[in-house]
């Protein structure tokens, strides 16, 4: 079953036409990939989807937990994150001077109930709320071992552990689709490799689906089951793994300019 | 176990200051109490200010406004009903409030809550705003509410003001309020709200991603801030015992934030710290605005203003050169206060050490 589909989007800032004409199909519980050179328009098609940027045409339609189609184009990010999309950014955008533990609270915030004199005044049922929400949080904290890091502030922490951080925020809101910038931009290949692990883990274990800007080729190849390509801003290929790296549009465009760097 | 001591702590502080605020009501001279009693009403508007401007991120500088409006309805509402004839001789009080009478605890709740209503009106255009903008705007609105305070006569009595006020000098009062507001903003700020109005500051886009919807959020600290601003401009002007349009001009508003940049933005206790030492230092500076005579020579620079002067520089100094204030975001623990006590010299060396 679809769970996210664009028809059409297409963005122009000025004369630049960053994204043109995407048609992107996702199903529930797939691992799909966009990939493509920098400055193909991958980050834009993200920040149309969830919201930041409303395309200058098409649209983008989302199926939500009630099995129901909404249309989401152009919604704010703070009502499309509560349908159930999450995302990372390109750039680390962490509260950096938040501790880690309130970075993933705030990501509960956006379930609690309460109005704000029953949270000020701590009433039983906003603490009830919130004891919830503390041990959901102590456990995905547990999870990417940052619990004992807890009360350090964001930006203290290595960039790796920021990567994980950010991707546990997401997490938090509980979303039915993740969306992954760049997630092991600046990773070794270790860290890569775990990276990989984690992505899958997390997608069987939260019954997610993923959708993420990748360069590193193990991990696109490793665990996608579908690649879309960007290429100034047109999709020049979707498929397998398999049939984009046989792709001769693909080696051109992409893998070519890969090798060489 | 260790939350159980703070909390037990921290009642204790409350009682002990309550106690000393009793000593001071009847046992210093007028002069004390009032600087006390001022500092108290500082500490609140500094508090209401530092929600929006040091823990949501927005830059507002509409406080003076939100005060006049809470002064102004204690100034209407609390002059004995036999009374107002006499004060509003130029113009007749209008029939339509002219006989209601409300005791001031009340109309300082009507007046906080007037404040946040305006806020909602003033918000919903200006919060989509950011930065400079929001700050000349919010500017704009405080001045715009002062005007229309001066021209409509026959409610507020123009530009002659309002006096007769039943003064406010018990300081007891005035540290209930102020105690109350304090514990109130302390707990909004450890709530899941407070921590989304922080994720506001840090970054807007994040939070947004995150399912915080900002207007609403802003648009709620704006208000909860211009509440509190109500009330202490309500404070303010019992405590003045008249209200005047001139006594709430725009820079009225830099006093608070002097003492928020001074105490830390998005420090509670360090707008509380902020709050004593303008007022103390605003008091001390006095001497400035008088004449002085040096050796039989008149000081030329010394003369009414002047302390604002230095006030001036030295907000542009504290900008420049210390941005940060005394808390910058960190709050006053009693952990942190055990430490210090117990070892006062290794304190500042080992937290210098942990960073590193
Ligand atoms: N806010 C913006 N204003 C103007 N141009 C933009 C904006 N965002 C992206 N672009 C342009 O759109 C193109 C695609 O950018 P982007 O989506 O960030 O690429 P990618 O993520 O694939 O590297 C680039 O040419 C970039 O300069
Ligand atoms: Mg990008």
């Amino acid at each position: 079953m679809t769970i996210l589909r664009t028809d059409g989007i297409t963005m122009r800032f000025g004369g630049v036409v960053a994204v043109n004409n995407l048609q992107i199909e996702i199903n529930e519980h797939e691992i799909v990939a966009l990939i493509g050179p920098n400055g193909a328009g991958k980050t834009t098609a993200f920040n149309m989807i969830t919201g930041v940027y409303t395309p200058t045409s098409g649209n983008v339609i989302y199926t939500d937990a009630a099995g129901n189609d909404v249309q989401i184009t152009g919604k704010k990010p703070s009502a499309i994150a509560k349908l159930g999309i999450a995302r990372t950014f390109q750039n680390i955008r962490l509260f950096k001077e938040l501790s880690v533990y309130e970075n993933v609270m705030i990501a509960k915030h956006l379930h609690l109930k309460s109005d704000f004199m029953s949270a000020a005044l701590h009433l039983p049922h906003y603490n009830a709320e919130q004891r919830q929400a503390e041990a959901e949080v102590e456990e995905l904290l547990k999870k990417v071992n940052l619990w004992d890091l807890r009360e350090e502030k964001a930006f203290s922490l290595p960039y790796g552990q920021q990567r994980h951080l950010e991707i546990v925020r997401a997490l938090a809101t509980k979303p039915k689709l993740l969306l992954l910038d760049e997630p092991a931009a600046g990773m070794n290949p270790k860290e890569t490799d775990e990276l990989t692990e984690f992505i899958s883990q997390i997608r069987d274990e939260y019954n997610l689906t993923i959708f993420m800007i990748e360069h590193h080729m193990d991990l696109v190849m490793g665990i996608s089951d579908r690649i879309y390509v960007l290429d100034f801003g047109q999709t020049i290929a979707s498929g397998t793994p398999l049939e984009i790296q046989n792709n001769e549009r693909v080696i051109a465009a992409y893998l070519g300019v890969e090798e060489d760097a | 176990m260790a939350n159980k001591k703070n909390l037990i702590l921290t009642i204790l502080l409350l009682i002990g200051c309550f106690a000393l605020a009793w000593y001071v009501n009847f046992e210093t001279d007028s002069y004390i109490r009032r600087v006390v009693n001022l500092c108290m009403v500082y500490a609140i508007i500094g508090l209401s200010m530092n929600l929006t401007n040091g823990f949501t991120g927005q830059f507002s500088l509409g406080q003076a406004g939100f005060m006049a409006i809470g002064a102004y309805v204690v100034g209407i509402f609390t002059v004995p009903v036999a009374l107002r004839p006499a004060v509003f001789y130029a113009a007749p009080m209008n029939p339509l409030i002219a006989d209601i009478y409300m005791p001031l605890w009340l109309a300082l709740i009507v007046g906080g809550l007037l404040a946040a209503l305006v806020a909602f009106l003033i918000g919903t255009p200006v919060l989509r705003l950011r930065g400079d903008y929001l700050a000349v705007a919010t500017l704009g609105f405080s001045e715009i509410i002062r005007i229309v305070i001066t021209n409509a006569q026959t409610i507020t009595n123009g530009a002659l003001g309002i006096k007769d006020i039943p003064p406010l000098n018990d300081v007891r009062y005035i540290f209930v309020f102020t105690a109350v507001i304090f514990i109130f903003i302390t707990a909004l700020i450890n709530s899941s709200y407070g921590r989304a109005f922080k994720a506001i500051r840090e970054d807007e886009i994040a939070a947004e991603a995150m399912g915080i919807d900002l207007f609403k959020h802003k648009c709620l600290a704006f208000m909860i801030s211009a509440f509190f601003a109500g009330i202490g401009g309500g404070l303010y002007g019992a405590l003045l015992g008249t209200v005047d349009p001139k006594n709430f001009l725009f820079t009225l508003t830099y006093n608070f934030l002097l003492i928020i940049v001074l105490g830390g933005m998005g420090s509670i206790t360090g707008s509380m710290i902020g709050a004593v030492l303008v007022t103390a230092g605003l008091e001390f500076l006095r001497v400035f605005d008088e004449p002085l005579d040096l050796f039989g020579m008149a000081i030329p620079l010394f003369r009414p203003g002047f302390r604002m002067v230095i006030f001036s520089v030295l907000l542009m100094v504290l900008v420049l050169f210390w941005r940060h204030g005394i808390m910058g975001t960190r709050e006053f623990t009693w952990d942190k206060f055990i430490a210090f006590c117990k070892n006062p010299f290794g304190f500042f060396g080992r937290k210098g050490a942990r960073k590193a």
